[in-house]
């Protein structure tokens, strides 16, 4: 009971502590450089724990994020209810694939993310980013691997599941 | 959805994603999304949860703030030697041009006296400090941790010790939004210091630089002039300093010069900042209430604050006779 009730504690902090690390900022130069910390975690547990993650909690910890972003209601609601399905839908095919394959796949899903932000933006009058807007998936992508196996490695430390 | 959940095959994931449910929830992102566009709800929304969003904002400044507790904690002897011998220079500077200043200031004030206009040199400002959060939108926005409590009103003028940096855009109890004027989709009204040409600065798309996209051929600008606030349009006050010219190229239609101006304000380093009270003195375009009235030069005193709506109070009214 008391050991749920721990990992249940455990999920919530990590995407509360996704949504933080967002607000965070970093000095000029490495701005670019800041992976979307929200995806990333939403992906790690819509892959390790199937029956936490639906369309529904990917649409709440968006519309938590739009709310501490202040730029339009319902945009990271929109990117991560996307991002969450298709995670979900090949959830048995990306736990199995090795390590690098997977980070490809995260890749993959981060430049989809992008592009739909991208969408949103356009259709809301923004402008085209410069270049160095495209780079943040990549450090994603690159993140993935330690962020997997950290949270994997303290979970099992913690023995929650 | 017509399949049951199923949690013993996992190899048929997806049902637990359902396509309708994905549906669902985009086109209700969409509504949202829309509907904030229109409506602005996500402001209110967000003042509503003030109490949630502040401390939030506070907790994920602080490594910004601690970095910067951190610098000064361990830099060097030296370095702060140096650096608060050109702090005093500057003081000394700074003094010396006050003194030179406040004789001017005087007759200034006089002759302003004499032509009976309520310019004033006096800056009503109020220090705030910027709390390190990335607001996402490509970062063109400042938080400031100080708000509604403490007397700050949408569009009220932000500058710093070397110029404007933008306008304050939403305001919540304890913290402001501040849109700086390198946004793409700000838009503020310069004037060129050396020969007086008034034109409008932009806010470029990589952020951080100015554009004056519509300058006429024959306009006289060259790489290295000052833009300075005009006062057109009554938002910021005139005088301020903008930017400074350091490109200037024909543009692609043939018909327009196209100017790039470096903001004088240090947009990404300023970690304190002035909020300017006083909006600036409606120059230019004539107040928009004021013709509408009844005239107030030709009728009779009397008559025209009698016809003149009660809302507004008359101009004549609190004139000597």
């Amino acid at each position: 009971m008391n050991r749920q009730r721990l990992s249940q504690w455990w999920f919530v902090g990590t995407l509360v502590a996704a949504l933080l690390s967002m607000l965070v900022p970093l000095p000029g130069v490495l701005e670019p450089f800041k992976p979307y910390w929200p995806a990333l975690v939403l992906l790690y547990w819509s892959l390790e724990a199937e029956d936490r993650v639906n369309l529904g909690l990917a649409f709440g910890v968006g519309l938590c994020a739009d709310l501490l972003n202040g730029v339009l209601l319902g945009e990271q609601a929109l990117r991560l209810c996307a991002l969450v399905f298709i995670a979900l839908r090949f959830r048995s095919r990306l736990r199995f694939f090795p390590m690098w394959q997977q980070a490809l796949a995260v890749l993959a899903l981060l430049l989809n993310d992008r592009i739909l932000l991208l969408i949103v933006r356009m259709l809301a009058g923004a402008s085209l980013p410069p270049a160095s807007w495209w780079i943040s998936p990549f450090v994603g992508a690159a993140l993935w691997p330690f962020l997997f196996l950290l949270l994997d490695d303290l979970r099992a430390r913690l023995r929650i599941q | 959805m017509a399949r049951a959940r199923d949690e013993s095959s996992p190899l048929f994931a997806g049902n637990a994603a359902g396509t309708l449910r994905l549906i669902i929830y985009l086109a209700l992102a969409m509504v949202l999304m829309v509907l904030d566009q229109r409506n602005g709800w996500l402001w209110r929304l967000r003042s509503a949860a003030s109490a949630v969003v502040e401390p939030v904002y506070r907790l994920a400044g602080l490594p910004a703030a601690s970095v910067r507790t951190l610098s000064v904690a361990f830099a060097d002897r030296q370095h702060l030697t140096s650096d608060n011998q050109r702090l005093r220079e500057d003081l000394l500077l700074a003094n010396a041009k006050l003194n030179r200043m406040a004789a001017v200031a005087a007759q200034n004030q006089h002759l302003k006296e004499l032509l009976d206009t309520q310019h004033s040199l006096g800056l009503n400002v109020q220090l705030a400090r910027v709390i390190g959060v990335d607001l996402g939108a490509y970062r063109y926005r400042l938080t400031l941790n100080m708000g509604s409590r403490d007397g700050v009103r949408a569009g009220q003028p932000v500058i710093d010790a070397h110029g404007v940096m933008g306008q304050v855009i939403e305001v919540l109890p304890h913290t402001a939004v501040v849109m700086l004027i390198t946004d793409p989709s700000h838009a503020i009204p310069v004037t060129i210091a050396r020969t007086g040409l008034r034109t409008v600065a932009y806010g470029s798309r990589d952020g951080d630089e100015l554009s004056l996209p519509n300058l006429p051929l024959a306009a006289d600008i060259r790489v290295g002039d000052n833009l300075l606030t005009s006062g057109i349009g009554g938002r910021f006050p005139p005088g301020f300093p903008v930017g400074r010219i350091d490109n200037v190229a024909p543009a692609a239609t043939g018909m327009f010069q196209v100017a790039l101006a470096r903001p004088a304000a240090e947009i990404d380093r300023s970690t304190d900042v002035l909020l300017l009270h006083d909006q600036a003195e409606p120059e230019g375009p004539p107040a928009p209430a004021s013709p509408a009235g009844p005239s107030t030069s030709s009728g009779p005193a009397a008559a025209a604050s009698l016809v003149s709506p009660p809302g507004k109070p008359s101009i004549d009214s609190g004139a000597p006779r």
